[in-house]
C-alpha cells in the first residue's frame, strides 16, 4: 500500500506533489468521468431488459429476475424471497398474482400452493445481460443490410479516393507542366466550399447521373477530396526525383514509376488518408440523408437516426443498435489510435 | 493479399498508359494522371458551385434548371427582408433569421468553450503526468464517434428517467425534462458539440505547446518567474498562432454544425436549436414544396462567409509557418 502511494505521488524528483499536480490529476479524473462515463453507461444499459430500462432511479448493472422451471408449469416462474409471514426467509416461485396477494409454491414442493401478501416478498435478481436486445436487432430489423450498405460505401469510396487522389497528387508533385498552378488553385478553391453549402446543385447533378438513391450517389460525389490530394502531394514532394530518373533510365513507364515506386514510398501518407476516409465515410450523415431515400439503401447512421424517430420509447433495441454502430469505430481506435491522432492533426480535420 | 489482387489490374492499366506516354510525351501525361480527379472535382464540386448561382436566382420547386423561372434577386430579397435583423419575428423568412441568430449564439459559445477547454486540457496533458497517452486518448476518442451515436449517448443520459435526473433527485433537486426546455436544449447542444470535438483541437494545441522550445522555460526558471507569469509571458504569446488557427477552424466547423444536433434535438424544441444548415436542408429537401431557390440563396450566403473564414485561416497558417 505504501508502495502504491509512493508510486502515485512520485513527481519529477522534488518529492512532494505540488498543488498544481493535484489539480491536474483532478481535472484528468473529471475528464475520464465525463468522456468515458456516458459511453460506458450506454453500453451497460444496452444489456438491460426494457423493464429494467424503465426503472427509476436506474441501477448501474443489468439485473434480471431469477426464474425457475417447475413441473406442471409451461413458463419459467419468477423467484421471490419472502420477508414476512410463515414462510419468512424462504425462496419461493410465484405461480400467479391476484390483487394484493400472490400465489407461490416452494421449489421443493411444487404442488403445494401458498398465498402470501405481495408486500411481503422481494424479487430474487441477479446480474444477467439481456442479449435478446441484440438478437431482436438481427431478427426483427434488417441490421445486416444497413451494416453491409455502410461497409460497401466506406470501402469502395476509400479505394476510389486513394487511387484517384494519389494519381492527381503524383502529377502535381512530380511533373512540371503548364497549368499546374491553376490546378492547385482550383483544389484550394474546392477546399473552401464544402459539400454542405452546394447541396441543391449537387442533388441535381447526382440526379442527372441517375445515382440518386443508390450507393454510388453517396460514393462518387465525395471521392475526390482536396484534403487527400494535398496530404499526398506534400508527402510525395519529399521523394527524391533521382529515384524516378533512375527508373526512367531503366525504361520504366511512367505508370510503373507511379505504381511501383512512388505509391509504395508514400505508404505512410496513404495509410493516414485511408484511415481518414474510412472515418469520414462511416460517419457521413448529411449527404446520405439527402441522396438516399428508400430505407433499404440506408447506411447504418441513417438507419440509426430514423430508428430513434420511429420508436421514441423502445430504448432497448435502440441502445443495442447504437452499440453495434459504435463498435467498429471503437475497434479501429483501439488499434490505430496513434496514427489517427497524427493523421488528423496533420491535415486539420477535413 | 489485397496488393496481390490489385497488382495484375495495375499491370493491365500499364499497356494503355504506355501507349499514351508514347503519344503525348511525359509532361502531357501529367494531365492523364490528373484527369479522373479533375473530372470528379469538376462535376461534383466545381459545377455545383456555379450552378448554385443559377438556383439562387431562379424560382419554382422544379429541380430541372430549364424548367425554372428567372426571378432575379427575389430569393435574396425575401431572405434579407427584415424590419430589424435583431428580431427574427419581423422577417419575411423568420425561420432563416432564427437559424442565423441561433448559429451566431452557438458559435460564440461553442468556440469560446471549445478553445477554453481545449487549451486547459492541452496544458494539463503537456505537464509531466503519468499515463499521458491514455489520458490523451480519453479526450480524443469522441472525435471518432459518429454524430448520431454522440447524439444518442447524450439523449440517453438526459432522458426524462435518465441517470442525470436520477442524480439530481438523489441530491434532493427536481428532475428536468432537459431537451424540451429551449434554454437547456441549447445549452446541451453546445455542451455536446464541445464534448464531441474538443479532442481534435486539444491535439492541435498540444502539438503547438510541444513545439515551444524547452530552453525558453529553463531561462524563465532561472529568472525565478512563477508559473502564472511563465504562462502569461511565454506560453500564451508563443502559442498564439496555433490558438488563432484553432479558433478559425472551430468557427468554420461551428457554422456548419448540423449532424449531431439534428439527431440530438431535431432542431427543437420549436426552433431553438435550428441552425443554418438545417434550415437549408429543410427548405430544400425537408418536404413539399421543395424550395430550392431560397435554399440555394441561403447556401450562397453561407458559402461567402466560409470562403472569407478560410482565407483568414490560410493567411494565418501561412504567416505562422513562415515564421
Amino acid at each position: 500500500m505504501a508502495n502504491v502511494t509512493a508510486f502515485l505521488t512520485r513527481t519529477r524528483g522534488r518529492g512532494r506533489l505540488h498543488w498544481t499536480d493535484w489539480a491536474s490529476y483532478a481535472y484528468l479524473a473529471l475528464g475520464v468521468f465525463l468522456m468515458f462515463g456516458p459511453v460506458i453507461w450506454l453500453v451497460v444499459s444496452s444489456f438491460k431488459t426494457q423493464a429494467e430500462l424503465d426503472r427509476f432511479p436506474p441501477r448501474f448493472l443489468p439485473y434480471a429476475p431469477e426464474t425457475v422451471q417447475l413441473d406442471g408449469h409451461a413458463e419459467p416462474l419468477p423467484l421471490f424471497r419472502v420477508t414476512d409471514g410463515p414462510l419468512a426467509g424462504e425462496t419461493v416461485a410465484q405461480v400467479r398474482r391476484i390483487g394484493l396477494t400472490s400465489q407461490v409454491v416452494r421449489p421443493e414442493a411444487p404442488g403445494e400452493v401458498v398465498k402470501i401478501n405481495r408486500a411481503d416478498r422481494v424479487p430474487v435478481e441477479r446480474v444477467k445481460p439481456a442479449l435478446e436486445n441484440y438478437r431482436t436487432l438481427f431478427e426483427r430489423f434488417d441490421f445486416m443490410r444497413y451494416f453491409w450498405n455502410s461497409t460497401f460505401i466506406t470501402l469502395t469510396a476509400t479505394a476510389i479516393t486513394l487511387l484517384v487522389n494519389s494519381m492527381a497528387a503524383f502529377a502535381l508533385a512530380k511533373y512540371e507542366f503548364r497549368g499546374r498552378g491553376a490546378v492547385v488553385a482550383l483544389v484550394i478553391g474546392v477546399l473552401m466550399v464544402p459539400q454542405s453549402v452546394v447541396l441543391v446543385p449537387l442533388f441535381m447533378v447526382t440526379r442527372e447521373f441517375g445515382m440518386l438513391d443508390s450507393p454510388w450517389g453517396v460514393i462518387i460525389p465525395g471521392a475526390a477530396t482536396p484534403t487527400g490530394v494535398f496530404l499526398l502531394r506534400q508527402y510525395m514532394l519529399t521523394i527524391p526525383d533521382e529515384i524516378l530518373d533512375a527508373a526512367r533510365m531503366d525504361k520504366a513507364s511512367e505508370w510503373k514509376i507511379f505504381w511501383r515506386i512512388v505509391l509504395p514510398l508514400s505508404a505512410p501518407a496513404i495509410a493516414v488518408l485511408a484511415i481518414l476516409s474510412i472515418m469520414w465515410r462511416w460517419n457521413d450523415f448529411l449527404w446520405p440523408l439527402i441522396a438516399l431515400s428508400r430505407s433499404e439503401n440506408y447506411t447504418l447512421q441513417l438507419a440509426l437516426n430514423s430508428f430513434q424517430g420511429e420508436m421514441r420509447t423502445e430504448w432497448s433495441s435502440l441502445l443495442a443498435m447504437t452499440v453495434l454502430t459504435l463498435l467498429p469505430v471503437a475497434l479501429v481506435f483501439a488499434f490505430l489510435q496513434k496514427y489517427i491522432a497524427t493523421g488528423i492533426a496533420s491535415t486539420g480535420g477535413k | 493479399m489485397l496488393l496481390r489482387l490489385i497488382s495484375p489490374l495495375m499491370n493491365v492499366v500499364d499497356l494503355p498508359m504506355r501507349a499514351l506516354q508514347r503519344r503525348l510525351g511525359i509532361s502531357r501525361l501529367a494531365w492523364v494522371f490528373l484527369l479522373p480527379n479533375l473530372l470528379l472535382f469538376g462535376t461534383f464540386a466545381f459545377l455545383p458551385i456555379l450552378l448554385n448561382f443559377a438556383y439562387a436566382f431562379t424560382g419554382t420547386d422544379n429541380i430541372l434548371l430549364l424548367d425554372r423561372t428567372f426571378v432575379g434577386a427575389e430569393n435574396f430579397a425575401q431572405l434579407l427582408d427584415c424590419d430589424s435583423y435583431l428580431d427574427p419575428n419581423t422577417c419575411a423568412r423568420d425561420l432563416f433569421w432564427r437559424a442565423v441568430h441561433n448559429t451566431a449564439w452557438f458559435i460564440v459559445m461553442q468556440v469560446g468553450f471549445m478553445v477554453g477547454f481545449s487549451l486547459l486540457t492541452a496544458l494539463v496533458l503537456n505537464r509531466e503526468i503519468k499515463a499521458r497517452g491514455f489520458f490523451r486518448a480519453v479526450f480524443f476518442f469522441p472525435v471518432l464517434l459518429s454524430p448520431v451515436v454522440v447524439a444518442l449517448v447524450w439523449k440517453w443520459v438526459l432522458q426524462r428517467n435518465g441517470i442525470l435526473n436520477a442524480g439530481l433527485e438523489a441530491v434532493g433537486m427536481d428532475s428536468v425534462v432537459w431537451l424540451l426546455d429551449r434554454h437547456w436544449a441549447f445549452f446541451w447542444s453546445v455542451f455536446l458539440s464541445v464534448w464531441a470535438h474538443m479532442g481534435f483541437y486539444t491535439l492541435i494545441l498540444l502539438a503547438g505547446l510541444q513545439a515551444i522550445p524547452r530552453d525558453v522555460y529553463e531561462a524563465a526558471v532561472m529568472d525565478a518567474a512563477g508559473p502564472w507569469r511563465t504562462f502569461r509571458r511565454i506560453t500564451l504569446p508563443l502559442l498564439m498562432p496555433t490558438m488563432l488557427v484553432v479558433m478559425v477552424l472551430a468557427l468554420i466547423k461551428g457554422v456548419q454544425t448540423f449532424d449531431e444536433i439534428y439527431a440530438f434535438t431535431g432542431g427543437g424544441p420549436g426552433s431553438a436549436t435550428t441552425f443554418i444548415i438545417q434550415y437549408i436542408y429543410e427548405t430544400g429537401f425537408g418536404g413539399a414544396p421543395r424550395l430550392f431557390g431560397p435554399a440555394a440563396a441561403a447556401s450562397l450566403l453561407l458559402a461567402l462567409l466560409l470562403v472569407a473564414l478560410t482565407v483568414i485561416q490560410l493567411w494565418i497558417t501561412r504567416r505562422s509557418s513562415n515564421g
